[in-house]
């Protein structure tokens, strides 16, 4: 086993149990908690796929924007210190059973996919992936549509939380 | 490429560890004489009323909303500032086109009054 | 090679592999002496800032500053240093005990991680990964976490609000921050921070000064110092986020802002100032980290002059200051930026004309945005305060007298 793969298993364990975590713990705040360790284990993954710009992405977006913005909302509606009941109801078993059916069915996939033999097309050795990122996001031939549509996108969705969360 | 990353693992490690070492270790040559009044929650001497939960302004939350999505159109334009000098004119009018639709949410925002603070 | 740190981390790297150990093992070991070097370099930094800072203090507050402790009070550091060591930590009651130990901690780290890729000379760089600067602003959001930790965990009303200030005043200025920095990126064509300090001939504080101008703005806010420290008013919220804490964990709060400020220095002087760029740097590295040394202090003493000097606004005055000029400012500066950029390069306008014609560009857009402010908020007119000069000691006379 070389060394990648002995931290590669350490990020996906603290990933996998911080997620277990962040479903069984009675306390809506230590959830939140544990989801921002989860999110951070997969960051380590990007890192160690070589994909550091998503890596640096999911910490910012991920952790600095959309979990902030989840233990604001629990703050707002919930008295926290107080919560503590139980986190699931009586169908916690058929939904574990969707997960498993779920995460089987996903290997089941992968494995059949052929992708172990496919070979990842060569990036020129000199070139910065990220200045080639950018050039296709802009690009006539490639991303340029859905590049707008994600401004467009956004732009539509800032619109519906002010109308939704701003009442005068 | 990944050996830079095993600095900055590296560096998440020592970086956790230093401040941990110096938050525990006055626990260890410190006193440690806890008593009830010391234990109390401060406020300014004035005994507490109910939890530390209270109401809060629902515009904290509409801030939160805006920067994320202010924060996921700018990671957008990172890689094509990056890759500014292999672009046309045209590609980089598209980014400005970007730029200008960010801003047309920012007008909404301040037309809306979602940016006063009442 | 002239470069006496390269020279010893090689002598130490072919020492251990002397010593028969494995390839990959030796750049572990000597990665992790080097995170460590430059960690605790930042720490004693913090030592020798604190003694800085409160001479600065007392002298632009017309007062001494610490003169007892040694020679020009020079042991004070070390006096409190070994105060707070020997302090009890308390925790209030009903606190969350993990999530209350874990912020400061956290908090420390934050600040500290930046220091991973900043370069300190032409050879003498932690790392030189290519999403450098967004890697900052990423590390950032941990302290976001680690104040609603410790707001939340202290189970105390004062530090739940300063806590809720404090990350609602972080997020909203780390959108201006975030188009600020890229403008340098854009102007290097690159993330990555040597690259950065390479490309800057001449230095991104001539060519973006506007940018520059923004980025120190925002950084003082993220920081939450004065005039930004609505975080820890104590007129209002006692001391904020951390008022439940004592001893060494508030002292990690404390230490996190000073390097803080500091770090803010070393970014505008990696960002702005070119770096560890002079004459002769390229050649000798230990020059090049006297120079970034230097530049760094001029932005940290900026940072502290401006604290020094400014009061504290209020909050709806903060959030208009960065959503309705800021942000605004900092978008139009990005576009003016891209555009002019773009027309150089196909006019074929070089180096110094670039530069020229860049800094033409800022001036302006920084004389139109001060026309519209004159236009929106017209100054209004000094009020003179008359009445007849007063003896101190006699009492005003009343109808009953």
């Amino acid at each position: 086993m070389s060394g990648l793969e002995i931290i590669f298993l350490i990020v996906a364990g603290v990933t996998l149990l911080a997620s277990l975590f962040v479903v069984t713990t009675p306390n809506l705040v230590h959830a939140a908690l544990w989801l921002i360790l989860a999110l951070f284990g997969v960051a380590a993954a990007f890192v160690l796929l070589n994909a550091a710009f998503l890596a640096v992405v999911q910490v910012l977006v991920y952790i600095g924007a959309i979990a902030v913005l989840m233990i604001f909302a629990i703050m707002l509606t919930r008295r926290v210190m107080k919560d503590s009941g139980p986190q699931t109801n009586a169908n916690w078993v058929w939904a574990a059973l969707l997960g498993l059916l779920l995460f089987a069915g996903l290997t089941f996939v992968l494995i059949n996919s052929g992708a172990e033999q496919a070979s990842l097309p060569a990036l020129a050795l000199d070139a910065d992936p990220i200045a080639q990122l950018g050039q296709e996001l802009v690009s006539p031939n490639a991303y340029v549509i859905p590049f707008e549509l994600a401004s467009v996108l956004l732009l539509a969705a800032m619109i519906g939380a002010i109308v939704v969360a701003w009442k005068k | 490429m990944l050996d830079n990353w095993l600095y900055i693992g590296l560096f998440i490690i020592v970086a956790l560890f230093i401040p941990a070492v110096a938050v525990l270790l006055p626990r260890l040559i410190g006193p440690r004489k806890p008593n009830a009044i010391k234990q109390e929650i401060y406020e300014c001497g004035i005994e507490t009323v109910g939890d530390a939960w209270v109401q809060f302004k629902v515009q904290y939350y509409i801030f939160a909303l805006v920067f994320l999505i202010f924060d996921i159109e700018m990671i957008f334009l990172f890689p094509w500032a990056v890759a500014f000098d292999k672009l046309p004119l045209f590609a980089v009018m598209e980014g400005v086109l970007f730029i200008m639709i960010l801003l047309v949410g920012l007008v909404y925002l301040w037309r809306k009054g979602a940016l006063e603070w009442a | 090679m002239s470069d006496p740190i390269n020279l010893i981390s090689q002598w130490f790297a072919n020492l251990l592999l002397s010593w028969g150990l494995a390839e990959g093992l030796v750049k572990v070991i000597s990665s992790a002496i080097g995170a460590a070097i430059v960690a605790t370099l930042g720490l004693v930094t913090v030592i020798a800032l604190i003694w800085v800072e409160r001479k600065i203090a007392g002298r632009l507050q017309d007062r001494l500053g610490p003169n007892r402790a040694g020679p020009f009070g020079l042991l004070q550091p070390f006096a409190d240093i070994i105060k707070i060591f020997t302090k009890e930590i308390t925790t209030p009651n009903g606190a969350d005990k993990v999530a209350f130990n874990i912020a400061p901690v956290l908090a420390m780290a934050s600040v500290l991680l930046i220091w991973a890729v900043i370069p300190f000379a032409a050879t003498v760089v932690g790392t030189n990964i290519n999403v450098g600067v967004l890697y900052i602003v990423a590390v950032g959001s941990f302290g976001i976490v680690a104040v609603l930790m410790a707001g939340w965990s202290s189970n105390n009303k004062f530090a739940l609000l300063g806590a809720f200030r404090a990350v609602a005043q972080m997020v909203s200025y780390e959108i201006p921050m975030v188009i600020a920095l890229l403008v340098p990126v854009l102007l290097a064509r690159s993330m990555g921070m040597n690259d950065i300090v390479a490309a800057q001939t001449p230095w991104f504080i001539v060519i973006a000064p506007l940018a520059a101008l923004i980025f120190l703005i925002t950084s003082m806010a993220e920081v939450g110092r004065a005039p930004f420290d609505l975080i820890e008013a104590e007129s209002e919220i006692v001391a904020g986020f951390h008022t439940e804490y004592s001893g060494m964990g508030f002292g990690m709060f404390y230490v996190s802002e000073f390097l803080h400020v500091w770090t803010v220095g070393a970014l505008m002087a990696t960002f702005f100032f070119g770096g560890w760029s002079g004459p002769g740097a390229e050649n000798l590295p230990i020059l090049g980290i006297v120079y970034f040394y230097i530049k760094t202090f001029i932005g940290y003493f900026l940072v502290t002059w401006i604290r020094l000097s400014l009061p504290r606004i209020r909050i709806d005055q903060l959030l208009a200051f960065n959503w309705k000029f800021l942000t605004p400012l900092a978008l139009v500066i990005l576009i003016a930026t891209a555009i002019v950029d773009k027309a150089l390069e196909i006019a074929g306008v070089e180096r110094w004309g670039y530069a020229l014609i860049m800094l033409a560009v800022n001036l302006f857009i920084g004389w139109v945005t001060i026309l519209i402010l004159k236009a929106v908020e017209p100054r209004r007119k000094r009020q003179r305060v008359e009445f007849a000069p007063r003896p101190v000691a006699v009492a005003p006379k009343t109808p009953d007298s």
